[in-house]
């Protein structure tokens, strides 16, 4: 007898676990466990569109219940994985109804959860989070009545936040430990640029400053204190400072764990039978160079599963891919394809003053990655560059009036002296 | 409830009745269309979401927008001028019935 698949955790990365399976052939049973009440739902639209609008959180869905019955897919929501250990090579899971779950395979596609701002005050009506739909809901609610919002992290939540809080027409606050935005994402010139284009449509930054304690009248928040000893207004506070992968389950199993639970290109955990995908996992650079990463973006989630899904399957589909990520702040459309992180140098394509330029990554003389800020057809050319291998001269890449697509060349750069 | 006809490269079709509101490339997504992907959820970042849409319906939808039309220059499948991304397709009652052809590959 088998015990099956049990796949913890039921958002982007674990749905795509179960599927590729089935796609694959797998006819074992296939149970897929998640702790919210929601069937599998997007969430990059959370801190955007659906935040801006009004929409039901219905058109977020992955998949129908249909789906899930006739793939032959075990949903359980509302169901947390409590404890989980191996015997003798199976399985067994513990859930929060107190259900014992044997398997013998196992996907790990465990998520983030957001980081603790640890301040006095946070226990204050009016501190929010951004990681579920929930909270977006919670956090819609409370634009009917906020006007003063504080939001502590500049990055790409925090921005996107703010542009939507912007646009509801509240005054917007950003505050940012680091002294400039973005810093660990992006070159220096994209980070000023998204200052000054916020600054623009009325959003204040505070950079380089702390929290040092959210304050208020009654049990209601009233106003943030950086550790400079200055105040900012707030009736809501949103907390954006990033996520920690949840590994407990997997550190449960003794499986190794390092920022994040380490995986090889297949997707493999250190434990046999054992896998693991998307925010939650940390593996080798998926555009081959042996670096470790930890990627939080739909992308990742994806094709991590695919890879997860295939050895699961006894296949072997190593995660190989040009990773690619967008994010909407209002008007302004980022797009962006391969990774810049450990970049040398960088090229700019257009005036960053027109809201309309690119920034082209290099490595070695190497092309390697693209920052796109409403230049879509600079992303698509790169990006497709990117997946076939193809180099883009930095020399003439500045003249924004010659199209990139023009520009690749199929050989590599000669190695750097 | 507006109803959407797929057609599939083989000549196959799948009927579904979407809600208004909803795009094309949710509806297909939701159901396990093959052969829309729509990896981004409507934001117009990905370009898998691919179609041919019969020329009865391409002429009543809103017009491309600018990040649309570029997105479709980076398709996986041949453009057409009958190519959209479903995903900008929202469906309202006088889209009942609109025939959307899928494209062999979004990858």
């Amino acid at each position: 007898m088998t015990g099956g698949t049990l796949i913890v955790g039921a958002s982007q990365a674990g749905l795509q676990v179960a599927v590729t399976m089935r796609e694959l052939g797998v006819d074992t049973p296939i149970r897929l466990v998640g702790t919210e009440s929601h069937l599998p739902y997007q969430r990059p639209p959370l801190s955007k569109a659906f935040l801006l609008g009004n929409t039901s959180p219905d058109l977020l869905t992955l998949r129908n219940l249909a789906f899930f019955s006739e793939r032959g897919i075990d949903l359980s929501l509302s169901t947390a994985i409590r404890e989980i250990r191996l015997v003798g090579g199976r399985g067994l899971a513990r859930s929060s109804q107190g259900e014992e779950i044997p398997f013998d395979n196992l996907a790990l596609t465990t998520g983030a959860a957001p980081r603790q701002l640890r301040v006095p005050g946070t226990d204050l009506a009016g501190v929010c989070y951004l990681r579920d739909v929930e909270d977006a809901l919670t956090l819609r609610q409370a634009y009917s009545r906020a006007t003063d919002v504080v939001i502590v992290g500049g990055g790409f939540i925090g921005l996107e936040v703010a542009a939507v809080s912007q646009q509801h027409g509240m005054r917007v606050t950003v505050v940012e430990a680091a002294s400039s935005l973005l810093s660990r994402v992006a070159a220096p010139v994209m980070a000023e640029f998204y200052q000054q284009a916020h600054e623009r449509r009325g959003v204040r930054f505070r950079l380089g400053a702390e929290v040092a304690e959210i304050r208020g009248t009654g049990s209601k928040v009233g106003w943030v204190e950086l550790s400079d000893g200055s105040i900012v207004k707030a009736d809501l506070v949103l907390v954006a400072i990033g996520v920690e992968p949840r590994t407990e389950l997997a550190e449960q199993l003794g499986a190794a764990c390092a920022g994040g639970i380490v995986v090889d290109r297949l997707a493999q955990t250190s434990v046999a039978n054992v896998v693991a995908a998307g925010d939650c996992a940390v593996g080798p650079n998926p555009m081959g160079t042996s670096e470790m990463v930890r990627l939080e973006s739909v992308q990742n989630a994806v094709d991590q599963a695919k890879a997860a899904g295939a050895t699961l399957a006894r296949l072997e589909h190593p995660y190989t891919a040009v990773p690619w990520f967008w994010s909407d702040q209002g008007d302004i459309k980022l797009h962006m394809a391969g990774l810049s992180a450990g970049y040398d140098d960088y090229v700019v394509r257009g005036d960053p003053e027109t809201e309309k330029f690119s920034v082209l990554y290099y490595r070695d003389g190497r092309f390697m990655a693209i920052s796109c800020v409403n230049r879509a057809p600079d992303y698509i050319a790169a990006r497709g560059a990117l997946t076939r291998g193809q180099h883009v001269p930095p020399d003439r890449v500045a003249d924004a009036s010659i199209p990139l697509g023009q520009l690749l060349v199929d050989s590599p750069p000669s190695r750097p002296r | 409830m507006p109803r959407v006809v797929y057609e599939h490269p083989d000549g196959s079709l799948t009927i579904l009745d979407g809600e208004a509101g909803q795009s094309v490339m949710s509806l297909a997504v939701q159901n396990g269309v093959d052969g829309i992907i729509g990896e981004c959820g409507g934001s117009c970042a990905c370009a898998t979401s691919h179609v041919y849409v019969g020329d009865t319906f391409l002429r009543t939808l809103q017009s491309m927008g600018e990040l649309e039309d570029d997105m479709l220059s980076g398709t996986a499948s041949e453009r057409t001028p009958n190519s959209r991304l479903s995903c900008q397709i929202v469906l309202t009652e006088d889209k009942d019935g609109i025939v959307v052809a899928l494209p062999v590959t979004q990858l």
